[in-house]
């Protein structure tokens, strides 16, 4: 739901620079097993430094945030004795000194531990991983939702000067305009209220995922198909489409086959843009939906300023980020044969 | 590139600066009258939006109530209307908090050293890798609810952005002719950034602001509607989708429209920040 981007402005992949760095296509010198090594080194330090930077800045947020923070972990209705307040002072390691505590919070870290929850008393893992399937189940339904809209919305008006494609673009238009939580309302209130097609809320059966899907698929929907349009306009007036032509394949052969490889690249472009925006729009659809979450859970720790929870969802991101930014650079190499030399 | 390809492709008309179409037309014209209705609400309502009336409540829509009341008996055509002021303004006061830190930012990323200049763009690859809602999130857990916080949680979300466009196009400046000329000729390094460096950075900020406009609206509203910045008397538009939301099953009106406010202003910021980037790219406008 970030600004909808386009070509002119289409993100980067994050280590762009590192692998081109690491594998240097002219020079000849390593054996190959040693360059792949290489290649892969320099990807595992991009990845390590983004975790370790989305880390500190989380830990840095920990140390910011004003107020006691045993205040804060036994809330506002406390009866706590100096005593406890001294000995939960010491579990929680807050009398150490700050790059102590940093260090230890890292060495945690590396063993998959994310901390312990301010105040539900349970370890902030076990939290994520208990709301994990219904966010994942949404966020790639709605994922898969948004791009079969956006590929036959695209494919089917491509450089054609047709009154539906003037429609599908002003729809477009619409799409990446609407906010996802009065789009989740008007939707509630046509087929869940009026029509009663579909359940209010709840998590049980594919009934009660269909409009939190479609609610988060369309405005991206909307961003995708306008960037696989113009993809598709740019590899259509290539000559290749003539030659293809030529050969007997039929238009829509045309545009299946050849000109959609060639639009893919700006769209595998987007998955960062995309992974934010299904996860932070997570929070507000489950938020629509009374759905539960990762969004509903970042939600009720931000209003109970349960940091280490929140620390935990930033550093999910980043982790979901930088893998999703590994594979799309494999899928550079599989979608577009010329990059493979290197 | 992509554009230049289109163009040679199929005849594109070019269109004289200063003339535009119809649909940007009418964007400016939402534009114009939604910060009309923002700055003088009392001239198309004398409807109170915060009088409450038990005996008119959850009325729908009609001659009495356009917009229906709400479950207090509040005129939702008022408050929506005395809901642009607050709703535009935290869009607005985000997006240019967001410029101003964003310049700062890469103004001193580029011409600060190396130093500066690694910090300042590692952070800003950090900040660009989370969801921007989730880092406003991140910041409005630290800094509490209300409307300035959400206003600067949007703005910090949207900086580094802008700080990487700034510092881009600074160095860019910085290298070229003039502004070395400038710096042989003995000027002070404030007044080349100012003079120099700053206004050749200000058009495709500018284009990247309208654009982020349209977004900071959609965060901030989505922030007040999560229960984060306004608070409910309040008509803010995202605060009273919120309240809206607990009355779906008898009265949509009261969410519906409200969101239908926040949707036609994005779409005319949209619609007009396309048409700057366009004219920016060289004036031409499909």
């Amino acid at each position: 739901m970030s600004s909808p981007p386009t070509m002119a402005d289409a993100p980067t992949p994050v280590d762009a620079s590192a692998p081109a760095e690491a594998a240097p296509s002219a020079d000849p010198g390593p054996r190959a097993p040693m360059r792949l090594l290489r290649a892969v080194g320099a990807r595992l330090v991009a990845v390590a430094s983004v975790l370790l930077g989305a880390a500190t800045l989380a830990f840095v947020g920990l140390k910011l945030l004003p107020g006691d923070p045993v205040a804060t972990l036994l809330g506002p209705q406390t009866t706590a004795s100096p005593a406890v307040r001294a000995q939960i002072r010491a579990d929680y390691g807050f009398d150490e000194p700050v790059l102590r505590q940093y260090l230890h919070y890292l060495g945690e870290l590396l063993h998959g531990r994310l901390g312990e929850s301010y105040q539900l008393q349970q370890p902030v893992s076990a939290l994520i991983g208990e709301q994990f399937r219904p966010t994942l189940e949404l966020a790639s339904a709605a994922l898969g939702l948004a791009v079969v809209i956006a590929v036959v919305s695209a494919i089917t008006t491509a450089g054609r000067r047709s009154g539906l494609r003037s429609a599908l673009s002003a729809w477009e238009l619409v799409a990446v305009s609407t906010p996802s939580f009065w789009l989740g309302i008007v939707l509630l209130t046509v087929f869940s209220f009026r029509l009663q097609w579909f359940p209010v809320a709840g998590t049980e059966g594919v009934q009660t995922l269909v409009l939190p899907a479609v609610t988060l698929a369309l405005p991206i929907a909307g961003v995708l198909a306008q960037v696989l349009r113009e993809g598709l306009e740019t590899a259509l007036a290539e000559p290749f489409v003539v030659t293809a032509r030529a050969r007997g394949l039929s238009r829509i052969a045309v545009r299946v086959r050849h000109a959609f490889r060639h639009a893919a690249i700006p769209l595998l472009t987007l998955s960062g843009w995309l992974t934010g925006t299904l996860l932070g729009g997570t929070v507000l659809v489950e938020k629509v939906f009374a759905r539960p979450g990762i969004g509903a859970l970042t939600l009720q720790s931000v209003n109970t300023k349960d940091m280490p929870v929140v620390m935990g969802v930033v550093l999910l991101a980043a982790l979901v980020f930088v893998v999703i930014s590994q594979v799309t650079d494999l899928l550079y190499l599989v979608i577009d044969p010329r990059l493979r030399k290197g | 590139m992509a554009q230049a390809t289109i163009d040679k492709a199929r005849p594109v008309r070019i269109r004289r600066r200063g003339r535009v179409g119809p649909g940007v037309a009418s964007a400016f014209a939402v534009l114009a009258l939604f910060a009309l209705i923002g700055l003088a609400p009392g001239l198309f309502t004398d409807t109170s939006p915060i009088e409450t009336d038990p005996l008119a409540a959850l009325r729908g829509p009609g001659a009495g109530h356009w917009f229906g009341t709400d479950q207090l008996g509040r005129d939702v055509f008022a408050r929506v209307l005395h809901g642009a002021r607050p709703s535009l303004l935290l869009g607005l006061g985000a997006t240019v908090f967001a410029l101003i830190g964003g310049t700062l930012w890469g103004l001193a990323s580029a011409l600060g050293g190396r130093v500066a200049d690694q910090v300042g763009m590692r952070l800003a690859d950090i900040m660009l890798s989370l969801p921007e809602l989730l880092l406003a999130l991140f910041v409005v857990t630290l800094l509490g609810r209300g409307t300035v916080d959400v206003m600067i949680a949007v703005a910090v979300a949207a900086m580094p952005g802008y700080a990487r466009l700034v510092r881009a196009e600074a160095l860019v400046v910085r290298r070229s002719g003039y502004v070395e000329a400038a710096a042989g000729l003995g000027l002070l390094r404030g007044v080349l950034i100012v003079r120099h460096v700053l206004p050749n950075a200000i058009g495709p900020l500018l284009v990247l602001g309208t654009v982020g406009f349209g977004t900071s609206l959609i965060y901030a509203s989505g922030l007040s509607f999560l229960g984060l910045g306004a608070q409910p008397p309040s008509p803010e538009w995202g605060a009273m989708l919120s309240e809206g939301r607990g009355f779906l099953e008898t009265a949509w009106w009261i969410g519906v429209f409200p969101g239908a406010a926040v949707t036609c202003a994005v779409i005319a910021v949209n619609v007009a920040g396309r048409h700057a980037r366009a004219r920016f790219a060289g004036g031409i406008a499909r």
